[in-house]
């Protein structure tokens, strides 16, 4: 149980456990990632276009899910139209549902 | 009420076509969008291509991208005539004119507010070239992707230590 990382847990047993392994898993101190910016945003991508593959690929990660704002740093506005645009080239082959 | 939208319908051939038979499609939809008093502003053929997925044994297909202004009945009818072809493995119809003139209102916003702020510092309103700090070199300092974290626990005490 010590080992288990913070927030796996999540759900019903969120008492005394939970707690316990707060602080546990995450280094203190110091490493400390600096705050991606949206990329859309510093590159000034207004449309973000669904037949631009090359421009959505960054954001799939091997699986071919979409890749969480909490880790590609993209603003929510970026991150929706972003989303739309992945959906509608998934739907034309360009982009893989799924990877296994 | 206007009915002339934008619309952008790309569709997918199987790979067996020949070159006349994506013609002669071409040339089906440019009749179906002339009866309907529509313009076909745009036409690419991105050719044969990669499926990322195969659909239905295919994993290849012929890619055509085609940029129409016309009513919605219009769209209709040519998602109807695509549904119904054997030929073609997919189809897409997006209405893309709403979408474009965001991104364009944005754009005009943003240039709007840099010739102001730089009109504010007494600067000419557009940048001048050779200006700013180079060439974009502090863009690419990138430390790659983190492992993915999971969910966020709960932070409510985050400062009490737990021993």
């Amino acid at each position: 149980m010590s080992e288990e990382r913070g927030g796996r847990g999540r759900g019903g047993a969120k008492g005394k456990d939970a707690d316990k392994n707060k602080g546990g898993d995450r280094p203190r101190g110091g490493f400390f990632r600096r705050r991606r910016v949206c990329k859309f945003c510093a590159e000034k991508i207004d449309y973000i276009n669904y037949k631009d593959v090359r421009l959505l690929t960054p954001f799939l990660p091997e699986r071919g899910k979409i890749q969480p704002r909490r880790i590609s740093g993209t603003c929510a506005l970026h991150q929706r139209k972003l989303q739309t645009a992945i959906k509608r080239a998934r739907q034309l082959a360009l982009i893989p549902y799924v990877t296994d | 009420m206007s009915t002339n939208r934008q619309y952008e319908l790309v569709y997918v051939l199987n790979p067996e076509s020949t070159d006349e038979q994506v013609a002669e499609l071409h040339t089906q939809i440019e009749q179906i969008v002339q009866r309907f008093n529509g313009t076909l502003d745009k036409t690419e053929n991105w050719g044969r291509r990669k499926l990322a997925y195969e659909i239905g044994h295919h994993r290849e297909g012929n890619y055509v991208v085609e940029t129409i202004t016309g009513s919605g009945e219009l769209m209709k009818e040519i998602d109807r005539r695509l549904r119904v072809l054997d030929r073609v493995i997919r189809h897409l119809v997006v209405r893309v004119d709403e979408e474009l003139r965001v991104a364009e209102r944005t754009r005009d916003a943003r240039k709007a507010t840099q010739a102001r702020r730089r009109t504010a510092r007494g600067l000419p309103p557009e940048p001048q070239p050779g200006e700013g700090r180079g060439d974009n070199m502090d863009q690419d300092d990138d430390r790659g992707d983190r492992y993915d974290r999971g969910d966020r626990y709960d932070r409510g005490d985050k400062y009490e230590v737990q021993r």
